[in-house]
Formats: structure tokens, sequence, C-alpha cells
């Protein structure tokens, strides 16, 4: 690979699309990049090509699919700015966690087994509903942290506490599964 | 109706120039071809101008073969040879297969996908597939007057790897350029938003022969992006029948059935469904070969509340596509109905309902993703011009993972997201010393490996002596434009690797398809070799004219000695296009793919810095 694709794709997600790096998303301006770039490298523009740029497309198209979901997910934007800035979020080795957070962490879990033991759809959209609003609370003051008071130590915390919601956030949809 | 398109002079390519191109819905009941004329989208009719050709293959002793209505007119005389909803079986295995009880063929349970006996031999679903495919080819070079040049070969959105793979199997066993898989609903999306001039978010309700999706998809001027896809791929029309028929068997009191009389009755009682769509009542009769007559009357009321459970089954993933979706009923635009089972209308009352509005009926749900695959295939072979086309993005259904500790699932590509999409894990030994790893790649959304579908096994040898949890293996995944999945490991301390196309633990290998051509070109009394060397040929000549319209646009990407070097190779394989070698081409296309290499990826780098540039021109 020469030196200017190696940058392409090793280039950080905000980079690929032209866009400053920052927790704060202008969505539109996103997605219009997003748009543009795959019309020039998207595997349909080279279904007749040779199989040099059909390779070459299908990494750069995975490579910009990849950025864009990046930058979508609040927790990943969160964590790929982070990692920008010499901060390891630590989802691994990190756990220790407010004992308060943690204690409401236990009581959603609890909530949710209820209403999957009842096979009640209600409470799971109630459940859901609430997941959300926390959720945009905590981007909040993630976007708060990093953006205007430049806290990335601190961002670390609240974007792993992010994490948790987003692990129960997919708990919740599984539920559904087994309620419907 | 759609308007007709006048092209700018000298910017499309003149119409002797146009290349062939069909889109093929590979349907359970029913399969279509369909190509873009004169800017229009049509279905290709049969020789006696008939659109359809069911899904039937009827295997006659001495390796002849019928398909489509002649087949359909013996299959109550001849169940055991002649195959109906051969989708169905698309790389699945015994146990997989719904109602294999009341099925009257002989299957072999062969390892990954089932087969059937026949009078002609065990046959694979994929076999099957390809009977059907190579009618529709045949009727298409036909009917355009040449060999085509590619296809684009529909299949459900919710369709999993190994029934993807077994479908483009088939078109190559068919003899077809597939050019590329194309998730049903998302045809039927283009053919209705290019129709339409369609913008917003729509949702695509495609209730097939014998399998349901829904997805939901966001409109935009020259883009279709597929959101959300959710489905059912054990659910259709055919289940409908039987649903009648094991009613009016009940009702008759019949005794277990022969297989003539069971074909029979599920024909009278598909019959008698699509009259209940028009009429109140609708009366099955059949003498039995035991020489028992059957008269029952079903009316609609009966019928709507012995398949309930059936319209009540595609609720389920309508909402899950949703909440994948993040919307709600009210911010989808229209509902989009595909596929001859929602022509009955206890489906239509059920999306009404649940959507809040009426459904769009205005497109042919027999033809519309046929249309919308031709209009693809036109894309795809280079025959609209720029600005004139669209961008599609599409999604895989089903999440991807890989078997860890204690039989459970560890996802490593989420359902939903777009493809071409790539991820790679880390694993670790288990054990001090472990020098192997068995990975076991799955697909599905359940936590447990045995819910989910098995796609491949494979195994990394070799690796160093270590203890426990300190070997680093990077296991990637990678699904291509089609959705089709392929996997390689790689331990990082010692570099020893290993990679899978996932195919061979369930599809046919490459030899395997490579003998079956073999076998039905010795019927077709063509030679293989022939066939092998036009291949390479048309491919080499692909090859060279797509590097030299590269190099006339881009050629300043490259120094003076690359661009030599790249002419060099150019130039050996075009000398070698008009002679007989074949091994000789195809060395000299590996050459040349080799060559532009770096080429390839210094242009992929100025198409996304044109684009940024594009963009921040056009938002100044």
């Amino acid at each position: 690979m020469n030196a200017a694709a190696e940058r392409a794709l090793t280039s950080s997600a905000f980079e690929l699309f032209g866009l400053e790096p920052a927790f704060a998303l202008d969505a539109e301006a996103l997605e219009r990049s997003y748009r543009e770039i795959q019309a020039r490298v998207h595997p349909d523009r080279f279904a007749r090509a040779g199989d040099a740029e059909r390779r070459a497309s299908l990494q750069w198209t995975t490579r910009v699919n990849e950025a864009y979901r990046a930058l979508r997910d609040p927790l990943r934007r969160a964590s790929h700015l982070l990692e920008l800035h010499g901060v390891d979020v630590a989802f691994e080795t990190n756990t220790a966690m407010p004992p308060e957070f943690l204690m409401q962490q236990m009581e959603l879990r609890e909530s949710l087994e209820e209403a999957v033991g009842k096979k009640d759809a209600a409470s799971l959209d109630a459940l859901r509903r609430d997941l959300e609003q926390s959720k945009r609370m905590l981007e909040k003051q993630i976007g708060e942290s990093i953006d205007a008071r430049k806290d990335y130590a601190g961002a670390a915390g609240l974007v792993r506490k992010l994490m948790f919601l987003d692990r129960l956030g997919a708990e919740i949809d599984l539920a559904y599964e087994a309620v419907e | 109706m759609a308007l007709l398109q006048i092209s700018e002079p000298g910017m499309a390519p003149a119409p002797h120039e146009q290349r062939l191109a069909v889109g093929i819905d590979l349907g359970t009941t029913n399969s279509l071809v369909a190509t873009v004329r004169s800017g229009a989208a049509t279905v290709l009719p049969d020789a006696h101008g008939r659109p359809l050709l069911p899904s039937i293959v009827r295997y006659l002793p001495g390796g002849r073969v019928e398909v489509g209505y002649a087949a359909q007119a013996r299959q109550a005389d001849d169940p055991k040879n002649t195959i109906v909803s051969v989708k169905r079986f698309m790389g699945r295995g015994l146990k997989d297969v719904a109602h294999a009880e009341s099925a009257p063929y002989d299957f072999v349970d062969a390892p990954g996908m089932v087969q059937v006996r026949t009078v002609a031999g065990v046959k694979s679903p994929v076999e099957v597939s390809a009977e059907i495919l190579k009618v529709l080819r045949e009727r298409a070079e036909l009917s355009l007057q040449g060999s085509l040049s590619g296809a684009v070969i529909t299949v459900p959105a919710y369709f999993d790897d190994a029934q993807r793979q077994a479908t483009k199997d088939a078109g190559r066993l068919a003899g077809l350029n597939v050019l590329r898989l194309l998730n049903e609903p998302t045809a039927a999306a283009i053919a209705y938003g290019l129709d339409n001039a369609a913008e917003g978010v729509y949702a695509v309700y495609d209730l097939g022969g014998g399998t349901f999706d829904l997805s939901i998809l966001k409109l935009s001027r020259g883009v279709f992006e597929v959101i959300a896809t959710s489905g059912d791929s054990m659910l259709g029309g055919d289940d409908f029948d039987q649903r009648l028929f094991c009613w009016v068997a009940e009702q008759a009191k019949l005794a277990p059935l022969a297989p003539r009389d069971m074909r029979l009755l599920q024909v009278k009682s598909r019959e008698a469904k699509e009259a209940l769509t028009f009429h109140s009542e609708s009366r099955i009769n059949a003498r039995l070969s035991s020489g028992e007559f059957v008269d029952v009357t079903v009316d609609t009321e009966t019928f709507c509340s012995i398949t309930q459970t059936l319209v009540h089954k595609t609720l389920g993933p309508m909402r899950k596509a949703l909440r994948d979706a993040g919307l709600s009923v009210d911010e989808v635009k229209g509902v989009v109905m595909v596929g001859g089972a929602t022509r009955m209308p206890q489906i239509q009352r059920a999306v009404a309902e649940f959507f809040r509005r009426d459904p769009l009926n205005n497109l042919d749900p027999d033809k519309v993703v046929a249309l919308g695959a031709a209009m693809q295939a036109n894309v795809l072979a280079g025959n609209k011009p720029q600005g004139e086309d669209w961008l599609l993005l599409d999604v895989i259904p089903l999440s991807l993972g890989i078997e860890t500790m204690g039989g459970l699932t560890e996802k490593v590509i989420p359902r939903n997201s777009t493809i071409p999409a790539a991820r790679a894990q880390e694993f670790t030994t288990f054990k001090d010393g472990q020098t192997g790893m068995s990975l076991h790649v799955v697909q599905g959304e359940r936590e447990l490996v045995s819910d989910c579908r098995s796609l491949a096994r494979f195994e990394l040898k070799g690796i160093p002596p270590m203890a426990a949890g300190a070997a680093r293996v990077r296991v990637s995944f990678q699904v291509d434009a089609d959705g089709l999945l392929s996997v390689s490991a790689k331990e990082s301390t010692s570099g020893v690797e290993a990679s899978v196309t996932v195919k061979p633990s369930y599809g046919l290998g490459d030899a395997e398809i490579e003998r079956m051509l073999r076998d039905s070109f010795e019927h077709a009394k063509e030679d293989v070799h022939a066939r092998a060397l036009a291949e390479n040929r048309v491919e080499g000549q692909r090859l060279v004219e797509a590097t030299r319209s590269a190099l006339q646009a881009d050629k300043s990407l490259l120094s003076a000695e690359e661009a030599a070097a790249i002419e060099l190779a150019l130039t050996a394989l075009e000398s070698l296009l008009g002679g007989s070698d074949r091994r000789a081409i195809k060395r000299a296309a590996d050459a040349l793919n080799r060559a532009t290499e770096d080429f390839a990826g210094r242009r992929m780098d100025q198409g996304i810095r044109r684009a940024l540039a594009g963009r921040k021109i056009g938002s100044l």
C-alpha cells in the first residue's frame, strides 16, 4: 500500500470526513460527506473494474462505513475523541464505578427481569424511554466535559457510565424477543 | 408512470454499446427476469408471452429436465421428482426444513445442506435453482439477442450467509456472471422510489412464497439507504397454503395421504387461497387415488381464523425493525407491499392497522422485485452515466459472531451494519501451552451458540506454547457488498495465520462447482475448456478496458516509470487475448492486477479528497 492510501486508512474518523474533532456533531455535514465519499468509492462503482480496484474499493468503503458508524454512536465518538487526546477509557480494566450508580443499575436490571417475567411489553417501553432520557443527559455532560472544559480524564468516567447504559439498552432490546 | 429518459449527446453509451444486464427474482413460487430497454425496466416474457416462470423443476429419466409450467402440470403425477419451493431448502439442513414430513421428497441429509434423491440422481438445492436460472438466462439471451454481460440476483433480506452463498453458487452454476446479490425489499424500493420520485422514510413489507422481509429505508435523491431490516426466512404464502391443506384434510377426515394426493390437495388449497382474495368462499374438490372424493368449502372468515397466527408472526419483525431504526410508526411515510402473498386481504388489513395508513399497492407485487433488480443491474453494468445513477447502501440482517468458552456467542459485526463491513476482535488461549485454537463462526442474535446458525469452523494451528491468556489471536471478519462473509485469524506475537471464506463447511467447494459445471456441460455437449477460455478472455478484456480508462482519467497520479510498467503489463495481456492459452491470459491478468494495486489505492484516495473538496465548495 502506498503512503497516501496508508494515511487515508489510518486517519482519524473526523479527518476522514473533513470534520473538526468535537463531541458536538453536525450530523447533516457528516451525512453529506459520507454520501459524497461513498458515491466515489462504493463497490457498485467498480462492479466492472479489475481485481485491484475492486479490492481497494472494498477496503475503503469498509473503512468509511466503520468510521461513519463510530462517529454517529455517541459512545464510540467519545471514546475516539479521548483516544485522540491520549486518554484510555479502559472499559475492560477500570470497572470501579460510584456505588450509587451501580445500585441504580442493579435496580434497573431488576425491573427488566420483572418485566420479562410478566411478559409486559409496556414496562419495557417505559424502561427504554427512561434509559434514552438518562443517556441524553449523560451525553450532554460528556459534551460539556470534552468540548467546553477539555476535561478528558473526567469525561472518561462519564463515558464508562454511558457504556453501562448502552449495555442495558441492548438487554432491553433482547428482552422484547422474550416478551413478544 | 416512469418518464422516458433521453441522455445528453455523447454521455450515455450508444444503444449498440449497452452491455446486456438483467435482474433476476429467484422466487419461492415464481421467478422472473427483467432488463432495462430504452431507459425503462421491463419483464421479459417467455415465447408464449408469460412473464412468470413457476419455480418448479422436474427431473426425468435420462437427464432430461423440465422447468416451469411443464413441470407444474405434472407435479401431482410425479411428486418425488418434481421439486417445488426449492428456495426453502437453500443453505438449509434437513432439521431446518419446516413441514419436511409433508413434503413428498426423498430427502438425503447431506452435511450442511439437505439434498433430494430423484430419478436423475441426488440433487442439491443449488443445482435445482441453477436449472431455473438457466431457463431465465436462455430466455433473456434469446430475447436480447446476445450473451449476458452480468446479472443481479435477488435474495430475501433476511437470508443468512449460507443461503446467500448457495444462491450465488446457483448463479455461477447456471453460467451467469453474478454482478451482485441484491436484497428483495431493497430492489422493490428502487423500483418504487424511482417511479414515484419518493423521498423520506419508507417501509417495505415483502411477503413472498416462502420468506418474509421487512425493511426500513431512507429514500433521498440519488441514495437508497437501508436503515434496518428484519423478517422471518421461514414464513410465506406457502404456509398459508399448508394451513388450509391441513384444515381440509381434517374436515374431510382423511387418512395419511400418498405423495400424489398430498401434492394434489396442496395445489387445490393454493388455488382456493387465491380465489378467497376476490370471493367470500371457495370450494376444494378432488378425487384421491383411493377413489375417495374430497369436497370441502372454505369461507374467508374460516381462512382468516386458521391463518391468524401467521399474520401475527409478521408483526414482531415490524416492531423490531422500527426499534432498530429508532423510529416510530408516525415517522414512516409509506409502506410498499411486495410479494404475491400481500394480495390476501387479511395481510392488507393487518399492515394498515399497524402503520395506521393504507399500504401502497401501485406496483405489481409479483414484478416489482425483478424490475428493481434490472435497474440495479443496468447501473452496475455501467450503462448509466455518472450523475444519473444512484447509491445503494444496504445492511446485514443478522449479527455475525464467534463462539467463546461455555458455548456463548461473542458478536463481532452487529446486525444492521452497513455493508461492506469489517471488524476485528482479539481472543486468547484458555490453557497453558495451548498451540491450536478452534474457531466457530455463527450468525444470529441469541446468546447461546446452539441457538444461532453455524456458518463455519476452522482451526488456527502452530501457536507457540505460552501461558494461558498470553497469546493474542486477532480474528477479522469481512462482509462484502453481496453480504458474504470471509474470516481470517492471526496470532500477533508469532504471525501464524489462518483464513476461511465461510463456505466449505456447508456449501459447495470450488472443486464441487467445477465438477457440476462439467457434468452439466457434458449434457449440453459444450466444451468446458472453450467455456473457460471464453470466460478468461471476457475477464481479460474487461480488465484491459477498465485499466485503460483509469489511465486516461488519472495518469497524473503515476510517475513515468510506474505508468510505463502498467502499460507494459497491459500490452502483454492484450496481446494474449486473441490466443487460446487461457492459463497465460490468467497469468497476465493477475500480473496487471498486481501492477495496478498502488494506482487503485491512489485513485480511491483522490476520490475521497475530491468528495470533501466538493462538499466544502458546496457549503460556502
